[in-house]
């Protein structure tokens, strides 16, 4: 057995020490969050009220408890349960778990509970030899590797030690034998030798506590290192219901036992008057109780008793904030997590700046960065700040009634999403998410939507998740030195996939300087590098508003611009490959094995007045829905528990529709496609002219340009045809929106909203349908490279089949006058009676149009940023000038191009 | 067994002992791929392996004992086994939870080996091994969902039942003594220390070093200006929570540079009732996570330390090298050990 450590008197902690030193007096430990003891806090945790619960807590703290008392010992309730949930949210207010916890039950399984949630040195209320030595010692050595002091009873195999012998005789043994059996530290063993009542009226009852305090003075001078607690309340059990008298007897009781040596007990302050405030009459009386003086004694006290009234109750901890101005209350509350005022005080800076959004972009994020600064500061620690998040969080949730509701924006006539997602993931390797999690709540605290994917986060899956949940920001975290490098892998990543979400980079040994020089400059979209979460909100703020985002991802780039010219001006990384050097790495396809299949019908095939009861078999409705602002994938959408019976009132509407579209005739599709024979030139596709009556057709594809890390190709879609063989490509446009103007006319008369976007939604719906559709013919027939394919409605959605038809305008290849040759080449106009407009729009709106690849390699890409040199090259190929290429492709320019005058 | 512990107490007395430096550092050096950290056993492992350094221990025995060797060569007492994230906890993420027992054990085998070799070669400066146990990447007493304050992604038995697993290898594999580092959450600690006491019981092991016991040594990470652990308390709360086990030492590793260690390990060395350890980081990290306090620099801090007398055991972490280390020994040799002493209420 070990010998006692070499610590000579009690130590506790919690988050901060609580040292039993000659300066301490007697320390106080709360009552209030003891079921047994409060019938508030067994009703608030019985009724699964914890963040009231926590305030009790809190007020225990802030009254002047030094150790928490924590009781869940009550019939109705699953004690350990109980007891793991509320110790585990205590350990998430640091306000409350700076001061050691006392784990207070009557059964050993409750108490094993709660010692495994203390992270300090706490207590064990209460052990005793009530069950015999084995069990006793048993208990002891399972508290001592818990490394927790105890508080022994003075209860043994025949009872409660109720006199003076009994106790100390109690307290003795098992002192013996904690201390000898099994070397318990003497500092850590606590005695409660019973405090009862007084003034009971029975005869057994007089002496108690001049018993107590006896005993208590015993302990001190005969069992070394020993300590002394109580439950004070107990003493003035008969008087309940009269506190002036019970506070008086329990000023009295502690006056003279801590004169004996009592250590500590449990008293709750609010129930304590200060011994020299009490009226001389009443302290008489009480003395006489206590000390069992005279015979009459309790009846005299009951007498007086009688005679008491009730005063008010003293003031509660330091309200003095509350006298502030509003905004100072909230910042005081953000602060200092307190939600007790934050709906009144959020309410009434409401009504002085009329705009609930102004309350959280003035007020509420005032106080949140100064949480945010003190908190880089050094001066609030991490769970403080979580606490600040979720007084923001209530506050946000008391204004979200009164903001604008999301809706369409009347002046583009596009539906807003008013909802910005964010999504946050640490970076794949790294396991670190706590400061990641911290800036999800503070987000979320502002009104966006996180979408958290959590740790170890694959680069695909970040920018798949991104691109399928349409986020508005990406917020890249880590801790550790090698999510440095990730971080830039998937910055690259994005900028190859040719997204343009800002990316916001957090975490430990993230830096300003690393963004500039390793972040930035391989991503063409915003990066910020957020120094903490509090930083986040007004950067996702700037990041994402419309008004806003230009000019601030100008001022973001100069500004990292500047970071890296004055860093390592020579040591500027190139991100740009040459449009030769491109060239030079195209998709690398086994060309000597392929043979290219010849199309069953080449040419031009027109398909008029197509059956639409047919193509709404092709619909994907997981869109329909986006529309509607309803997300989710379909069909699962339908038992969405939030918006599932919305969802499913909309399908239901959406399919009667379908049925009038169909039975009466509502819309016409049609479509023209062709098959052609294609020579490959450079990244142009050369069609065959006896398949175009002579005339030369050309497509003019674009390349990646953006630096490629080993074995990642330049992609371009003219890698996808055979380099010198003839090879196959076709073209196609199909629109399922004739006729769409009547209807809706009809609607718009009626103001008939619904039905108006409805009609419009399902037209497009069709629209994109009757491409499905169109590409499985044309792969299965038309073309036949793939005869045998059979794939569900949902296989197609997901593009489980052979080839590609990346349409003009779209990441691939992202110039929109392509699609004039397209409908140039299929006759669109006459054929399937589809317009463009001069900016190369599809008209009408419910079309589609766009190119077939049917080699198995082709897929899907970003184009992203390209160079002067191939934009020079293009406009040469295209027959256009180099201003008017760049005026087209302004989004996919890595250049800044020279203004030219316009000519007058 | 209880002759190096008595050694290792024996040494303890005469001066300062040396801890190693890096590891991590130390393999980056050899800038190993994805099939250094796998053998024929993890062939069919799916998830990417690189950056699982333990692994090594299994896959390139090579270079962990040639790092062994260099800290050896270096001035080090003590070097730390392979073990930091060797818990069954840690491994899940690999999804190799079920290789701990043997990481454990072949690498404290490692450590055994290269130490032995040292101590027969030099019986003068017997060379001991600390088996490493981290923190795991869980937290005890910290949500992982702020939204969900209550909620633990580990609980306290499973720590113990990670821990037993981890304690037993490392036993089994012969190290003097066992190594609790980088306590961040003090829960956490708390569980490994819970751990050791049962395989100590169950194996009739003494807890107390002086009657024989495997030492145990606890080092806690301050993680930055607010003085306190990730999970909020203070060094001194630290100690007095992990003080109720016979400590051989306890200190401070990691998270800052010996520099901005100093309050805290100066609260350390005024309340410890055991030996005090510190071994801090190659200084702050840079804007690029990669820490650049040369050997000088850090010994200049660190001597500081030593010139007060507040340390038993000095060595580095994260960023630090042989040559560190190499500057460290040479400067505690100038310097006599904290006295170990009996606290009173007045301390």
């Amino acid at each position: 057995m070990s010998k006692p450590t070499k610590i000579s008197t009690l130590q506790l902690s919690g988050l901060e020490p609580l040292i039993f030193n000659e300066s301490l007096n007697f320390v106080n430990i709360g009552e209030r969050t003891n079921v047994t003891g409060s019938k508030k806090f067994a009703r608030l945790v019985l009724n699964d009220n914890y963040d009231e619960a926590l305030e009790v807590a809190l007020d225990q703290v802030r009254g002047g408890a030094q150790i928490l008392d924590v009781c869940m010992d009550e019939a109705m309730l699953d004690g350990e349960a109980a007891m793991v949930k509320f110790l585990n949210l205590v350990a998430s207010e640091p306000e409350i778990s700076r001061i050691p916890v006392m784990v207070d039950s009557s059964k050993w399984r409750i108490i094993l509970a709660g010692l495994k949630c203390i992270q300090g040195k706490g207590i064990v209320n209460s052990i005793s030899l009530k069950n015999g030595e084995e069990e006793f010692l048993f208990q002891a050595k399972t508290i001592k590797k818990f490394g927790a002091a105890v508080v022994v009873m003075a209860f043994d195999e025949k009872g409660q030690a109720d006199t003076y012998q009994k106790r100390i005789d109690i307290c003795k043994r098992s002192y013996d034998l904690l201390t000898k059996e099994i070397n318990f530290n003497p500092q850590d063993i606590i005695f409660d030798p019973n405090i009862f009542p007084v003034a009971t009226g029975m005869d057994e009852h007089k002496n108690n506590a001049v018993d107590f305090f006896k005993a208590t003075k015993w302990i001190k001078e005969n069992l070394p290192g020993a300590k002394v607690s109580g439950g004070v309340s107990n003493v003035s059990f008969s008087f309940r219901g009269n506190n002036p008298v019970r506070e008086a007897m329990h000023a009295v009781f502690l006056y003279h036992a801590i004169k004996h040596g009592m250590d500590m007990g449990i008293v709750n302050p609010s129930m304590l008057e200060i011994y020299d405030d009490i009226p001389k009459d009443l302290l008489e009386r009480v003395e006489d109780v206590m000390w069992n003086k005279r015979e009459d004694a309790t009846e005299r006290l009951l007498d007086f008793a009688d005679s008491v009234k009730s005063q008010g109750k003293k003031g509660k901890a330091d309200e003095a904030w509350r006298s502030l101005s509003v905004e100072k209350r909230i910042q005081h509350a953000l602060v200092k997590g307190v939600l007790d005022y934050i709906i009144e005080d959020t309410e009434e800076a409401r009504l002085q700046l009329i705009d609930a959004l102004k309350v959280i972009e003035g007020p509420l994020m005032d106080g949140m960065n100064v949480v945010g600064d003190l908190f880089g500061e050094g001066k609030m620690f991490l769970p403080q700040v979580v606490k600040s998040a979720r007084v923001m969080k209530k506050a946000v949730a008391y204004l979200e009634p009164f903001m604008p509701l999301p809706g369409t924006n009347e002046t583009t006539g596009e539906k807003e999403d008013n909802v910005k997602r964010i999504l946050l993931a640490t970076v794949k390797g790294d396991v670190h998410d706590i400061g990641k999690n911290i800036v999800g709540v503070v987000l979320a605290c502002n009104s966006y939507k996180i979408i958290d994917l959590g740790v170890m986060v694959e680069t695909d899956r970040i920018i798949q998740e991104a691109v399928d949940n349409d986020a508005h920001i990406i917020g890249l975290s880590g801790l550790i030195t090698p999510s440095l490098d990730e971080m830039v892998n998937v910055a690259s990543e994005m900028e190859r996939r040719g997204l343009d979400i800002p990316l916001l980079i957090g975490g430990a040994t993230t830096s300003r300087i690393h963004t500039a020089v390793k972040i930035d400059p391989v991503y063409s979209g915003i990066v910020v590098h957020v120094a903490d979460a509090s930083k986040s909100v007004p950067v996702a703020g700037e990041a994402i508003s419309k008004e806003t985002r230009d000019a601030y991802k100008k001022e973001i780039k100069a500004t990292y611009q500047k970071l890296r010219e004055v860093h390592a001006a020579k040591q500027q990384v190139k991100q740009m490959a040459t449009y030769n050097e491109a060239k030079a790495n195209p998709v690398a396809i086994d060309w000597a094995n392929y043979t290219p299949v010849k199309p069953k019908k080449l040419g031009v095939t027109v398909l008029k007045n197509m059956d639409l009861s047919i193509i709404r078999n092709y619909i994907d409705w997981t869109p329909f829905f986006s529309t509607w602002m309803l997300s989710g994938r379909f069909p699962k959408i339908l038992k969405d528990p939030v918006v599932g019976a919305e969802a499913l009132k909309l399908y239901n509407d959406a399919n009667k529709m379908l049925d009038r579209i169909v039975n009466e005739g509502w819309l016409t599709a049609n479509a023209v496609f062709g098959l052609f024979p294609v020579q490959r030139s450079g990244d142009d596709l050369v069609v065959d002219p006896s398949y175009t009556e002579g005339k030369p057709y050309s497509f003019h594809f674009l390349r990646q340009q953006g630096k490629k890390g080993k074995g990642i190709p330049n992609r371009s879609l003219a890698d996808y045809i055979h380099p010198d063989d003839t090879d196959y490509m076709g073209g196609f446009a199909v629109t399922a929106g004739l006729n769409i103007e009547e209807k809706l006319k009809a609607f718009q008369e009626q103001g008939d909203d619904y039905n108006d976007i409805m009609l419009k939604a399902m037209a497009d719906r069709l629209a994109e349908a009757a491409a499905e559709y169109l590409h499985l013919l044309v792969r299965k027939e038309y073309w036949g490279y793939a005869p045998d394919e059979s794939l569900e409605n949902e296989d197609l959605i997901k593009e489980n089949y052979t080839g590609i038809r990346p349409a003009p305008g779209y990441p691939a290849c992202p110039e929109h006058s392509e699609k004039r040759t397209l409908f140039d080449l299929l006759e669109a106009e006459k054929n399937a009676e589809m317009e463009l407009t001069d900016s190369f729009a599809m008209y009408p709106t419910s079309s589609v149009s766009g190119y077939y690849f049917g080699h198995p390699e082709s897929k899907y890409f970003g184009l992203g940023k390209i160079s002067k040199d191939q934009v020079a090259d293009y406009a040469r190929r295209k027959g256009v000038s180099t201003a008017q290429a760049e005026k087209w492709l302004s989004p996919n320019l890595a250049y800044t191009p020279k203004l030219t005058s316009e000519p007058r | 067994m209880a002759n190096r512990t008595n050694l290792l107490l024996q040494q303890l007395q005469k001066r300062i002992l040396i801890l190693d430096g890096a590891m991590g550092t130390m393999i980056q050096r050899y800038g190993l791929q994805e099939e250094d950290f796998r053998n024929q056993e993890l062939a069919v492992v799916k998830k990417s392996l690189k950056g699982n350094n333990d692994l090594l221990s299994l896959t390139r025995p090579d270079i962990i004992k040639a790092i062994h060797k260099a800290y050896f060569e270096a001035g080090a007492d003590i070097v730390e086994t392979n073990t930091f994230s060797s818990t069954t906890i840690a491994q899940e993420d690999y999804g190799l939870a079920a290789l701990a027992y043997k990481l454990n054990f072949e690498s404290a085998k490692i450590a055994r080996e290269v130490a032995d070799e040292f101590s027969a070669n030099e019986p003068d400066k017997p060379r001991f091994v600390a088996g490493a146990i981290g923190p795991t990447n869980r937290t005890a007493s910290l949500s992982p969902d702020v939204n969900d304050p209550g909620f633990r992604a580990v609980s306290f038995d499973q720590l113990v039942s990670a821990y037993a697993e981890q304690v037993e290898g490392l036993l089994d594999g012969g190290v003097d003594t066992l190594l609790v580092e980088t306590v961040f959450d003090t829960l956490n600690a708390k569980a490994a220390i819970f751990a050791i006491q049962e395989v100590y019981e169950k194996r009739g092991l003494p807890l107390e070093p002086s009657e024989g016991g495997i030492p145990i040594m606890v080092s806690g990470t301050i993680t930055d200006a607010s003085g306190r652990t990730l999970s909020g308390q203070t060094t001194e709360a630290f100690l007095i929570s992990i003080a109720h086990v016979p400590l051989l030492s306890v200190g401070l590793n990691c998270a800052l540079g010996a520099a901005e260690l100093r309050p805290y390990l100066k609260v350390l060395s005024d309340k410890s009732p055991f030996h005090v350890s510190v071994y801090p980081n190659a200084g702050l990290p840079n804007e690029f996570g990669e820490y650049d306090q040369g050997p000088e620099e850090m010994d200049k801090e660190v001597s500081l330390f030593l010139k007060e007398g507040w340390v038993n055991i000095v060595g580095g972490c994260c960023g630090t090298t042989p040559e560190h280390i190499a500057a460290l020994a040479d400067s505690a040799s100038k310097y006599p050990p904290r006295n170990q002493h009996v606290l009173t209420e007045e301390d």
